[in-house]
């Protein structure tokens, strides 16, 4: 395994793109790339899986209104059916209209909350925890490229400087 | 590169910034001290605040007894400022969802901001239905939970219950949403701090944000969903607002109209606030690069439509009044009778300030003014406040019962809550101001290159582009580092800087690429149908060669350019008007 990996530091977000693509045309493995700001393009320029983001928020936002149907039906349907203004409270469909800002509100909530949770834990951001990129600039306005290497630092390290790396440091990896 | 925005686009990052400018900027005024009138600003709202919060522990105390209330009047300034405050709070997730949802880029330098002070209107406006309850310790009735006094349920059929609901879904998904956006932002301040106790603090606060390309590629997918969220979540809420009104059987509150006019109603005082606000901040904070007249002409627009709907709104409301010829409709907070009864000065102020001296932004002078603005925005806001008091107290001073007609008058309690819910808002907002990124600085750095003034000059007059403080540009001329020139796309200029002297070769792969006119086969075609040409720009055509409309109707960005280069007139022009779109059309 590479116990080696190269940080090259760019400063442009185009240079950047460019250089993801270069070295991916290389077939040299890019471990990480961190940038100050959302690029757009650049997962796919990296070759990332979509996220699936929406999709977990999809099925928390039904969670939320089944349970919600759950919720109001035991509540004003079987616990404790009351007549308020002859409203019909024998079933749950007869009522349903009066229930619909509660529906959509569960639904709203759980989407919400549950998919920012999914998105914190799958991005291990919490309170506490340490960050990881490993230059301070590339909150700035620099960007960073991680790229393994295995005994073909040279190469790689002036592929690098080609496609227009500003700075280009070796790392020991544990 | 796909950063290209129409010249016509005013540039929306002004001061020819560059990546590192926009960091500096943003930590500014985290990083210095807080200047005297910010102290000053900070211990008069503190003491408003302490004031209210006086006014509160007596209400809790003591009973709801120590408020104005009546017989008749049975809700007043409490309900007022609350409907007052939610609406305030619904620019916020306005700006930051709506606008997201429509990829409009000056909501990034104001998201921020709004949303802050979205979230602090919400925490006011919580206050008066919890306090409103007589027995705050009570409160607990509203949640549906299992408790010791039987079976006894929260009524799921009431919109005072739905607005519970709404209310704290909105709060709190206001909330993530803002904290999420915040993370890489935080994080900048954190990478950036030098004292031990703010890096500790901004490390907490950025909860470890490293910003790897994963972590960005899900934070824009959860930022577009959470929006798609906010939108119809926002609505929902000043809907169920205006419900608690319009479900009951009260003249004047019994109308179908509430819900659309309660949330035009709310976005046009939520705009109203965020002005108000962020005029004094692009001064204080030094953001006038960032908050520009483009922003606050286009909030003063979104204004006038939202206060064209309110008007509209009133207009029927009166009108629907009158047409009835009911007496007991004679007397709601839009009729003749409240327009001449007692209470005309609350009428008129409503008209006056929310209808009437909004109109003055039809003048583009006055829309793109500062001064005038902040002094609508106050009109506005005060305006709003008199809609809510009108709703509630003018509708509820009469009815059926002509013995118990009344009016209201605020006790120094009512009074010293709602100052000190102002100074709350503000004690909340000058801390922020102090201590939050105040722009969504990650997000306006992804706009940069397509809407910084720089950019966008240079690209016009293709000249590399240039940056107001030395030393901090983003683009270095990459040949200094880079051993041999690479073949990458310089990322600014887009097109090749062209001489006189190689005029010839670009007009020979002008002609290559969009085809030669032969005078024996072909047919010249009158060039000046397009909009655009003129007799000028014809002859400068035929010279080149061009000479039919299957030629222009080639033409893409790069043969515009191209052309820009050899004419050296009207650069863009071409574009713009969409040569080749015309040319299409014309040739069939």
């Amino acid at each position: 395994m590479s116990s080696k990996v190269i940080h090259a530091i760019y400063d442009d977000d185009d240079v950047l793109m460019n250089a993801v693509k270069e070295v991916r045309a290389a077939h040299h493995h890019i471990e990480e790339v961190y940038t100050p700001f959302p690029v757009h393009g650049l997962d796919k320029a990296m070759g990332l899986e979509p996220t699936r983001m929406g999709i977990t928020a999809f099925m928390f936002g039904l969670t939320g209104l089944g349970f919600a149907v759950w919720f109001l039906n035991y509540i004003m349907i079987d616990n404790w059916p009351q007549n308020i203004g002859g409203k019909p409270s024998f079933t749950f469909y007869h009522n349903m209209p009066a229930f619909v800002p509660i529906l959509f509100e569960m639904t709203v909530f759980f989407a919400a909350h549950l998919m920012v949770i999914t998105f914190y834990l799958r991005s291990k951001i919490w309170p506490f925890r340490k960050a990881e990129n490993p230059d301070p600039r590339t909150t700035d306005d620099k960007f960073l490229m991680e790229v393994a290497v295995d005994g073909n630092e040279d190469e790689v390290a002036s592929l690098l400087k080609r496609t227009g790396a500003i700075e280009i440091n070796v790392k020991e990896t544990h | 590169m796909g950063h290209y925005e129409a010249p016509i686009r005013e540039a929306i990052i002004t001061g020819d910034k560059s990546y590192h400018d926009i960091t500096v900027d943003v930590a500014g005024p985290i990083e210095r001290k807080a200047n005297k009138q910010w102290w000053i600003a900070f211990i008069i709202s503190l003491a408003a605040f302490l004031w209210g919060f006086g006014a509160i522990a007596y209400t809790i105390g003591t009973g709801i007894g120590v408020w104005g209330l009546n017989n008749r009047i049975n809700w007043a300034w409490d309900i007022t400022n609350f409907v007052w405050w939610v609406g305030i709070g619904h620019a916020g997730t306005l700006i930051s969802a709506v606008l997201l949802l429509f990829r409009q880029k000056w909501r990034m330098g104001i998201n921020r901001s709004a949303e802050a002070m979205t979230i602090f209107a919400v925490v006011q406006a919580g206050l008066f239905p919890l306090i409103h309850m007589g027995r705050i310790w009570d409160g607990f009735y509203v949640l549906p939970i299992p408790n010791a006094l039987g079976s006894l349920w929260v009524n799921f059929n009431s919109p005072l219950l739905w607005d519970v609901f709404a209310i704290s879904t909105y709060l709190t998904v206001s909330l993530v949403f803002w904290w999420t956006g915040l993370l890489p932002d935080f994080a900048m301040i954190r990478d950036r701090a030098t004292k031990p106790f703010q890096k500790k603090i901004y490390s907490l606060l950025s909860f470890g944000w490293s910003g790897r390309a994963k972590d960005w590629q899900r934070f824009e997918e959860v930022s577009l969903v959470l929006a798609g969220l906010a939108t119809p979540l926002v609505l929902s809420v000043h809907t169920i607002v205006s419900f608690d009104f319009a479900t009951s059987v009260i003249p004047g509150w019994h109308s179908t109209v509430y819900p659309p006019y309660f949330v035009a109603g709310a976005v046009f005082s939520g705009f109203a606030m965020v002005q108000t606000l962020l005029l004094i901040m692009r001064k204080v904070c030094n953001l006038e690069y960032y908050i520009t007249r483009v922003h606050i002409e286009n909030m003063n627009k979104v204004i006038l439509v939202t206060g064209g709907i309110v008007t509209v709104a009133y207009l029927s409301e009166f009108f629907v009044g009158w047409y009835t010829g009911s007496s007991y409709e004679d007397f709601v907070y839009l009729s003749v009778g409240a327009a001449t009864g007692p209470y005309w000065w609350a009428f008129w102020s409503l008209i006056i300030c929310n209808s009437v001296i909004p109109q003055l932004f039809w003048i583009k002078k006055i829309r793109t003014n500062y001064v005038w603005t902040f002094i609508i925005s106050i009109f506005i806001n005060i305006g709003m406040w008199f809609e809510r008091f009108d709703i509630i107290v003018i509708n509820l001073s009469r009815g059926h019962l002509p013995s118990s007609w009344t009016q209201f008058s605020p006790t120094f309690v009512d009074i010293g809550i709602f100052i000190g819910t102002l100074g709350f808002f503000f004690v909340l907002f000058l801390l922020y101001a102090r201590t939050f990124p105040v722009i969504a600085q990650a997000e306006v750095k992804s706009i940069l290159k397509s809407t910084g003034d720089n950019y966008k000059r240079a690209r016009e007059t293709n000249q590399p582009v240039q940056f107001a403080m030395a030393g901090a540009g983003v683009s270095q001329p990459i040949n200094v580092v880079a051993e041999e020139q690479p073949a990458i796309e310089t990322p600014v200029i887009e097109t090749p800087e062209v001489t006189v002297d190689d005029k010839d070769a670009q007009t020979d792969s002008l002609l290559a690429s969009l085809g030669t006119f032969d005078p024996a086969t072909d047919t010249a075609d009158d060039l000046k149908k397009i909009k655009g040409v003129g007799p000028k720009m014809e002859a400068t055509l035929n010279q080149i060669g061009i000479y039919t409309f299957d030629q222009v109707s080639k033409m893409t960005k790069k043969e515009y350019d191209l052309l820009d280069s050899i004419t050296g007139s009207f650069p863009g022009r071409a574009e713009r008007d969409d040569w080749a779109g015309q040319a299409k059309n014309l040739k069939s």
